[in-house]
């Protein structure tokens, strides 16, 4: 992004500079780091082994059929971009309320915002037919059915924040890189602008599913702020681990502030999210009639069939489980505790979004057929290689962004 | 935690790193070695295919030769590939008497024959529910049943594509690879479409379907008459559905699905021809449309006729 108003050849030597030195750094480490990277990478290859027989053989190598015709890929992509609009949980605070102590470690939200997009897109082509013929998705080059279709907003709002994150992102550290402080008028109203852009990311994506009216499982008006709440929790969940793990392994200075105020955050969104389940079980249950099906069959099974009613139950406990302890006054001294309820809701919302909200969808499906699905091997290797890729790229990310801030990337040597 | 590099020359680190993403670029161009024999599979010119609604006739001339040499080199199987397009002033529309099928699935049966569906699993656009006598709840009905038919207190009720006015399917593509045409048809150029199967999540009446491989039939049943927007053989990775057999229909013959029923229970035609029979039912039988309050306003009737 050139931000500059008159061309200045310093950034023409120092711009590449900071980025050879980025990648110098982030692939330096220890043993362990060494050891990190590689089973991450290899995890990433096997996806991409099995992705490339999914596109050879076609998608009969998954579990999907024409009546779940989503399955595991879009249940990642619906959690990701969640994931994607939680890292604004630390700008908010950062920002809006002025948390000066969030302020150093807000770069860790946008960080993950970019990751997670990332791997949304990965996400969304691994479940395309065709990913040969993706250009036709590009605007100008291709076809591209905008206002009409939710798929094409979903595509502008998802590039839309990965770019703003990127300049963001991007912006910060070259700054500190060159030892400059940062020019507000560059990066505050982006960030201001990623807060709103966080907001709609997920709930166009929420758009998506809520506006279908053949789907009665998903077409409720609570899609939206459900999907929204969600995303409030595991993004907080996933950065309070990330700076956890930070303070073990760098000299970056997190201290109990910031991860107080995530813990703060969690404390209500878990319980809001809680709220919206049970809202929504009501409405579902208490009306009755055969608009309930698809529920009946996620919590209790329908004419036989079981396939979700483990997943579904597995998630709530961890969800309710996770809501007890952040409303424990111990989870604020206890890290293993914190930690705890974090995975727990992390892992409860990952089958809430997926198979408990992608999946019953076409379960029963339009004309009322009931056939099960389950991921095929093919369909949880591509799932892990691709977080295995996303990890990776987090790892590297942090890297540079805590080289940067440790003072060891720097234009001028210390 | 970083070591400080050496300012100059080739450190033992910087070979090692040097040596590990060799390695790593050859495991990865073996992960992906499956793609190199599917990419063998596409030509430039089918990569390059513009949207059929952007070709000129020409164009569209030459993506047809292209097509049927494909299904020859690929199928084994001479085949006619024509370009159908809407006779003015025609909207079909398609009208099915409940009190005369007996659920024999002879029209799903013609389909999958006439469409040149996968043969492996056995695909048509047509399925046939077995409903419970004194409900119209298609939770009661099942596609399963395996018996003598009609069975005593059912009735049966064939659904495909309800060729709709206002086709939730067509809304939601991203790339516009789907459309209603002027004569009621929504048709869909398989050459465009990405196969990201939203218009499957977003059909009520589980109309359209996806290639979840390349069908396979063999050169003898393939049906060679066909259309670019209706029964050639469907490409792997791309949706799929029913054209009211427009390569049949806008040459003035009727459906396969209507030309197999034993019972005459299907009715088909142009709703804009006082004469026809679909427009006699129209105007004399009760007729009632699927999900009405879904708003999809179907070309798809069906009425009782005691």
């Amino acid at each position: 992004m050139s931000t500059y108003s008159e061309p200045s050849p310093k950034h023409l030597v120092s711009y590449p500079r900071f980025i050879w030195r980025s990648l110098v750094l982030s692939t330096e480490g220890n043993l362990a780091f060494y050891a990190w990277m590689t089973a991450l990478t290899a995890i990433a290859l096997v996806g991409v082994n099995a992705w490339s027989h999914q596109v050879l053989e076609g998608m009969v190598v998954t579990d999907m059929s024409d009546h779940v015709s989503w399955g595991l890929y879009i249940a990642n992509f619906t959690f990701l971009v969640g994931l994607a609009a939680g890292g604004v949980m630390m700008v908010i605070p950062a920002y809006l309320y002025d948390d000066k102590k969030m302020h150093d470690l807000v770069i860790v939200g946008e960080l993950l915002a970019i990751v997670a997009i990332v791997m949304c897109l990965l996400f969304v082509n691994v479940d395309l037919g065709r990913p040969d013929r993706f250009w036709h998705i590009i605007p100008g080059i291709g076809r591209f059915n905008w206002p009409i279709s939710m798929l094409t907003w979903d595509v502008l709002v998802l590039s839309g924040y990965l770019l703003l994150n990127l300049h963001i992102a991007g912006y910060l550290l070259y700054q500190r890189f060159l030892g400059h402080k940062p020019d507000k008028k560059w990066y505050i109203p982006f960030v201001f602008l990623s807060i709103v852009w966080a907001i709609s990311i997920h709930t166009v994506t929420a758009f998506l599913y809520c506006g279908l009216g053949g789907r009665p499982f998903w077409n409720s008006a609570l899609l939206a702020p459900r999907f929204l709440t969600s995303a409030f929790v595991t993004g907080p969940a996933f950065i309070i681990v990330s700076l956890l793990i930070l303070q073990r392994l760098t000299r970056l200075e997190i201290g109990r502030g910031p991860i107080d105020t995530l813990t703060s955050i969690l404390r209500i969104t878990v319980v809001i999210n809680l709220f919206m389940v049970l809202s929504e079980v009501f409405t579902e249950f208490y009306t009755g009639g055969t608009h309930v099906s698809a529920a009946t069959y996620l919590y209790f099974g329908l004419h036989g069939h079981h396939g979700l009613v483990p997943w579904i139950w597995t998630s709530l406990l961890l969800n309710v489980t996770a809501a007890v302890i952040f409303l424990l006054p111990a989870v604020k001294k206890n890290t293993w505790l914190l930690v705890a309820a974090c995975v727990a809701t992390f892992v409860g919302v990952w089958i809430e979004k997926g198979m408990g909200l992608i999946v019953p969808g076409f379960i029963p499906s339009t004309l009322h057929e009931i056939v099960e699905y389950a991921p095929s091997t093919e369909e949880w290797k591509i799932m892990a290689g691709i977080w295995a890729f996303g990890i990776g790229l987090f790892t590297l990310a942090l890297k540079i962004a805590t080289n940067v801030f440790d003072g060891d990337l720097r234009l001028t040597r210390k | 935690m970083t070591e400080q590099q050496p300012e100059s020359g080739l450190s033992r680190r910087t070979l090692l790193k040097g040596i590990g993403a060799t390695l790593g670029v050859a495991a990865f161009a073996k992960a992906l070695a499956p793609l190199t024999e599917w990419v063998d599979g596409l030509s430039v010119d089918a990569f390059l295919q513009k949207h059929y609604r952007e070709l000129t006739p020409d164009e569209l001339q030459t993506v047809l030769r292209r097509l049927e040499q494909e299904t020859r080199d690929q199928y084994g199987a001479d085949v006619h590939i024509d370009d159908l397009t809407p006779n003015p002033g025609v909207k079909f529309a398609y009208a099915l008497n409940l009190s005369l099928c007996i659920g024999c699935r002879k029209c799903a049966e013609a389909c999958h024959k006439e469409n040149n569906h996968d043969r492996d699993t056995h695909q048509s656009y047509i399925r046939v529910l077995e409903m419970e006598q004194g409900s119209l709840d298609l939770e009661k009905g099942t596609a399963g049943y395996n018996h003598a038919v009609p069975a005593p207190g059912k009735y049966y009720m064939p659904v495909q594509c309800q060729q709709c006015n206002n086709p939730p399917c067509v809304k939601v593509c991203p790339v516009e690879a789907t459309w209603k045409e002027q004569d009621g048809i929504v048709v869909i150029d398989y050459n465009w479409c990405i196969g990201c199967r939203y218009c499957e999540a977003a059909c009520p009446y589980h109309a359209r379907r996806f290639n979840w491989k390349k069908p396979s039939i063999p050169a003898e049943d393939v049906n060679p008459v066909q259309a670019y927007l209706s029964n050639r053989i469907r490409p792997q990775g791309v949706m799929e559905k029913c054209t009211f057999c427009l390569h049949r229909t806008r040459a003035g013959k009727l459906p396969a699905c209507l030309e197999a029923c034993p019972t005459g229970a299907r009715v088909f035609g142009d709703v804009a021809d006082p004469d026809s029979d679909i427009r006699w039912v129209l105007e004399n039988k009760r007729v009632f449309v699927l999900k009405e309050e879904l708003g999809t306003q179907p070309s798809f009737f069906y009425f009782f006729d005691v």
